[in-house]
């Protein structure tokens, strides 16, 4: 598996986007005045008549996008994660969950990834928002061949689904030949001590972690959950059984998020003790790079080994 | 527009009234005051000006009927139980877990009904995505969007004010009913909207102003509509909330309140005279 390659996963997503509109002519794209960061200004490039940005004005697009589902169109709209969960997330409840139809949500510069411009525009609660809503699909991959078979998958895929998508690049970390489906869990590393549950940019810090782990002799198996909702509940419960400890990693508050999702899964069955590495209670902050705030919140690898050493213990 | 069809027209808002007073039953809560103020805004709607065919009610040609102020449903579900989408044994069950006819508009649940609507604001930027997809698809039908004044209040209104116009949408018309009522009182003392024309005016829109209980002036303002181009119209029609049953009328007490078993019975007879008195027109 290589991890040295790179790649931006909004790239992808707008490329993806515009080839997507190619092939199929009832994709419409919807903007909110952020289509240069979000990249869905690459759809626009090819098809300006199907893409309609609405101005700065993410409620009114989440209720415009239900029109044009109401009438077979497939809308994407788009905006900075913590825009298009939290500011549209009464239009998203009402005009899109309650009836169940065909919108597609781009969350963009999701998490800490947009590091320089500070908590307003950072989306640390976005996954727990979505999730809470009937009928939403929540989904947060991890690099951008994930994000592309992702795509693949919602062609045809019913009902509402919400994509959290970094604004950073990531590590390509899926395997190429790999088979995709939404709700899979994939199992990166095998180990029979730790399970280690993580979703988009803390995947590969993961991984890092159980390299770290591994030499001193703690065998951990980490595991990508891209998909939050619907959750394959049974794939979490076969995952963890048999561990000593259990750990959960997420670029998101811990209240909702991954971690809260694993534990759900868990309930009613024995397991390890479980802790979470993700952000508690706090709003992000400005910083002169990605690296330098997913430290700052203790979103590293180093992290994750402490907690499962405290967890073993 | 010859005397009988109007006086039909006046006796079908009558019987959308009564099947309203059903529907309410005694001693349970409902939003009677503003399904009122509709009667004969939905009845002209239904029956009249849209092109709805009520046995295809999924014909992609179809107008659709949006209602944003979606607690005003009830007088919706009797235009679609009196064009026989909704069976009428649906009306005692309003309301209930076994029924069909939910508090708010639901398009999972009930036949005929285009979205979800309720939670107030939503209703016009769904329409404008439903007008955007008839462009896009070379479709003649028209969206007719329904909001309440107290509405008006709402930002996501005015972002759909400015994008239907952006978009330059002759397909989408709005329709205010200004009934002069919200939940809590009249609209003057709970949150004063002055010069509503103006604003819509400036966001870019015709706008047409008529007595909303007044089927000749209903039907020239949608006759009026046909030839504008490249711009939404909005009816604000002036209405009654609780129009036809006197002690409701103008109040914001019967906004959201059950009758008693007196008052359904006064109601009962008002309408009923009312038919009565339509049909001597």
């Amino acid at each position: 598996m290589s991890t040295s390659l790179t790649n931006s996963i909004r790239e992808t997503y707008g490329k993806y986007l515009a080839n997507l509109g190619e092939r199929d002519s009832n994709i419409v794209v919807l903007e909110a005045d952020l289509g240069k960061s979000t990249r869905s200004i690459l759809f626009k490039e090819k098809f300006p008549e199907r893409y309609f940005d609405v101005g700065i004005a993410e409620q009114n697009m989440a209720s415009i996008a239900a029109g044009l589902a109401l009438c077979g169109k497939m809308p994407y709209i788009n905006s900075f994660a913590v825009f298009v969960s939290g500011r549209a997330f009464d239009q998203i409840r009402g005009s899109i969950c309650i009836p169940n139809i065909n919108v597609r949500i781009a969350g963009s510069s999701c998490g800490l990834s947009d590091y320089a411009d500070g908590k307003t525009h950072q989306s640390l609660e976005d996954m727990a928002i979505m999730r809470s809503l009937p009928n939403m699909t929540v989904l947060c991959p991890m690099d951008s061949v994930e994000i592309e078979k992702m795509m693949e998958s919602l062609e045809h895929w019913k009902g509402p689904a919400y994509i959290r998508i970094n604004r950073n690049e990531l590590p390509i970390l899926y395997p190429e030949e790999d088979e995709y489906h939404i709700g899979k869990i994939l199992q990166l590393r095998d180990g029979s001590d730790v399970a280690l549950f993580a979703c988009g940019s803390m995947v590969k810090r993961s991984l890092d972690a159980a390299e770290k782990l591994a030499s001193e002799g703690i065998q951990a198996r980490v595991l990508n959950v891209s998909t939050l909702k619907p959750l394959d509940r049974e794939a979490v419960i076969k995952f963890s059984s048999g561990t000593k400890a259990i750990v959960t990693a997420e670029e998101h508050t811990i209240y909702g998020g991954l971690g809260s999702a694993i534990a759900e899964a868990l309930r009613s069955e024995r397991h390890a003790p479980i802790d979470f590495i993700g952000i508690d209670n706090k709003f992000g902050r400005s910083a002169r790079n990605y690296e330098e705030i997913l430290k700052e919140y203790g979103l590293t690898a180093e992290e994750i080994v402490k907690t499962i050493h405290r967890l073993l213990r | 527009m010859n005397d009988d069809k109007l006086n039909k027209l006046y006796e079908i808002a009558n019987a959308l009234r009564i099947d309203v007073l059903e529907m309410m039953g005694i001693g349970k809560a409902g939003h009677l005051g503003g399904s009122l103020s509709l009667a004969e805004m939905v009845a002209s709607l239904y029956f009249e000006v849209m092109n709805f065919n009520p046995k295809n009610i999924k014909d992609p040609e179809r107008d659709r009927f949006i209602l944003s102020k979606g607690h005003g449903v009830l007088i919706q579900y009797a235009a679609l139980i009196e064009l026989g989408i909704i069976p009428r044994s649906e009306l005692a069950k309003t309301k209930s877990l076994e029924g069909i006819l939910q508090g708010h508009p639901d398009m999972k649940e009930t036949p005929g009904i285009e979205a979800v609507t309720g939670s107030l604001g939503q209703g016009l930027s769904i329409g404008i995505g439903m007008a955007l997809a008839a462009k896009l698809d070379n479709r003649r039908y028209k969206v007719f969007v329904i909001m309440g004044d107290g509405e008006m209040a709402e930002g996501q209104i005015w972002e759909a004010a400015m994008a239907a116009s952006a978009f330059r949408l002759e397909n989408i018309i709005g329709i205010v009913d200004r009934n002069g009522f919200q939940s809590t009182g009249s609209t003057k003392d709970v949150f004063y909207i002055p010069c509503l024309e103006d604003k819509w005016k400036s966001f870019g829109w015709n706008v047409i102003t008529i007595n909303g209980h007044d089927i000749e002036q209903i039907l020239d303002a949608f006759g009026m509509t046909r030839d504008i181009i490249d711009k939404p119209t909005v009816i604000i029609a002036d209405t009654i909330k609780g129009k036809g049953i006197s002690f409701a009328e103008n109040s914001s007490e019967f906004h959201n309140a059950s009758l008693t078993e007196q008052q359904m019975k006064i109601a009962l007879d008002e309408l009923k005279n009312a038919k009565a008195l339509s049909k001597t027109k």
